[in-house]
């Protein structure tokens, strides 16, 4: 009895949860220019969408925005956190590591007013008359900048666990310190840096506030194009755009989850984010 | 030796040091500086207190947002716990499907979520054509708080669930034991025990709810404005000073709230890494 209850209970959350994404779905298929009534199925919306040049250039950017900037995030990150590792004043630390995570705290819209008015002062500075020729700059600096402590925080763990007696031994056996950290140290602590970077690239990804804030006119991520199609009138276009990219994201996600189901029996402890959703 | 050492670690973490500074201490001091000065038609900055004495006119508007966040963050607690609970006692199988089921929206965007959600609910949406009603429930406190809920459960879940998940469950035979029941095992040892979990996922959830403004655009309807909606109107319009000190007030709240629940918490995994 108690075991149905619970089954009822999961069930019920689980429908919620995924009652307006199913209809996203079914609507991307609607044959007429109708969010409300199913008229019947159709693939015009996705033909629309795929002829679509701002969706195109749109995801372009997305991806090189985000690969760039995770890349950038993973290599400043990883060796930031060997550096903080290293460091033996525990002040210098806490005041590292303090405002390392203050992107991460702060509320996304306060960091995407602070980082438009800091680029609205380097223009001033510079001297800059269209912010548009530093619009992809400014982008990558804020998205790498609010990937950072994430980064951080996947990898340190890694690297306090490992400790340093294989580094010093690798030391030891002739090894210049470059050497140690590449052939010792980050093949050891590896899946922290993966786990990190592939946190940066979908938070990235998915980034909406940040963009808005800094975004210029002519680098239009697809959280940004998903928004200017809300501002306009309701089309099922929308839908077709968002239902891609609802498969794309649990496919990735399933093939994820495929390989841990057979690496470890045991359940995958929860990687936080802390502060909450981008 | 140790002193070549030292340098090239202090070079490792130099870039970030670099980085942090330009890209997140400078932005923070320019947005103080914005928030205590006032522009001159001929583009020049005085100091000035004029826009933190604006701030009583917003002083509504943060309430609501409170208010809204406070019952969305309840609503959330009372809705996940017992399914972080359930999803704790299930199989280990069944456990990865529930999570990887319950991760699946987080990883969708929130302006899709939000957006599909209007589509049911809006006066002419598939929830009033299906019933063949006109409710309005767009535009609503409620519409907006189940908004927020909608979004945020995961958030609240997966904390409480992983907390749940580690307490041994020997802990239930010993509470057994020591002759309680399972409603006061619960109060007395479960419930205790998953406080680091409940802390983070109340930060998790409240934060971004109080932050939000895509939510209340589209399911408030327009009729009624939050604090993110008011950051984005003056940025919108131009008046960034006023923009400024709202958020550095908004900054200074949820750090001083953060700093506190961190009190609250345990440090070690649980909780909040500040």
């Amino acid at each position: 009895m108690k075991k149905y209850a619970s089954i009822i209970y999961i069930s019920l959350i689980f429908a919620v949860l995924y009652i307006p994404i199913a209809t996203v779905i079914l609507f991307s298929f609607n044959s007429e220019n109708n969010t409300a009534e199913f008229m019947g199925f159709s693939l015009r919306w996705y033909i629309e969408l795929f002829r679509s040049e701002d969706a195109w250039i749109a995801l372009r950017n997305t991806i090189i925005l985000a690969v760039s900037s995770s890349l950038l995030a993973t290599v400043i990150g990883t060796a930031a956190a060997e550096g903080i590792y290293r460091m033996r004043s525990k002040l210098v630390k806490t005041a590292i590591t303090s405002v390392t995570n203050i992107p991460m705290m702060n509320p996304d819209i306060v960091t995407g007013m602070s980082m438009m008015l800091f680029f609205a002062a380097i223009m001033g500075i510079f001297a800059i008359r269209d912010y548009n020729s530093i619009g992809f700059l400014a982008m990558l600096i804020s998205h790498t900048t609010f990937c950072l402590p994430y980064v951080i925080l996947s990898v340190l763990p890694r690297i306090n666990e490992l400790g340093n007696s294989l580094s010093e031994a690798a030391l030891d056996l002739g090894c210049t310190p470059i050497q140690a950290f590449f052939k010792v140290k980050l093949p050891n602590i590896l899946p922290g840096v993966i786990s990190g970077m592939v946190m940066a690239f979908t938070l990235s990804l998915d980034d909406f506030v940040i963009s808005y804030f800094v975004g210029p006119t002519n680098f239009q991520t697809l959280p940004l194009l998903i928004y200017s199609m809300t501002k306009k009138t309701v089309k099922p276009d929308m839908y077709a755009l968002s239902t891609i990219i609802i498969i794309s994201v649990f496919i990735l996600l399933f093939i994820s989850n495929m390989r841990s189901f057979k690496k470890n029996p045991e359940p995958r402890k929860i990687k936080k984010k802390v502060g909450g959703a981008r | 030796m140790k002193n070549k050492k030292s340098l090239l670690h202090s070079i490792s973490a130099a870039p970030h040091i670099f980085w942090a500074v330009l890209f997140i201490v400078v932005p923070l001091i320019i947005v103080i500086f914005y928030a205590f000065t006032v522009q001159n038609p001929d583009g020049s900055y005085t100091f000035s207190f004029s826009n933190i004495a604006s701030l009583p006119d917003y002083i509504s508007i943060f309430g609501l947002s409170l208010e809204l966040s406070v019952i969305a963050t309840a609503v959330c607690l009372v809705v996940g716990y017992p399914l972080a609970y359930i999803m704790a006692r299930s199989k280990p199988k069944t456990q990865k499907i529930l999570v990887m089921l319950l991760m699946l929206p987080m990883w969708t965007n929130l302006l899709i979520r939000t957006y599909s959600l209007m589509a049911i609910l809006d006066n002419n949406g598939i929830l009033n054509q299906l019933l063949g009603t006109s409710f309005q429930i767009v535009g609503t406190k409620g519409a907006v708080i189940f908004g927020m809920v909608y979004d945020f459960l995961p958030y609240m879940v997966l904390p409480i669930y992983t907390c749940l998940s580690k307490i041994d469950k020997y802990m239930w035979e010993a509470a057994a034991d020591l002759g309680c029941d399972t409603p006061k095992t619960l109060v007395k040892v479960i419930l205790p025990l998953s406080r680091s979990g409940i802390i983070s996922g109340v930060t998790m959830v409240l934060v971004p709810s109080i932050r939000t403004f895509s939510i209340s655009q589209k399911l408030g309807g327009g009729t009624f404005e939050l604090i993110g909606d008011t950051i984005e109107r003056q940025f919108v319009t131009g008046a960034l000073n006023v923009g400024a000190a709202i958020s550095l007030v908004m900054m200074v709240l949820i750090l001083i709230s953060l700093t506190i629940m961190n009190k609250f918490g345990d440090s070690e995994d649980g909780g909040i890494i500040v």
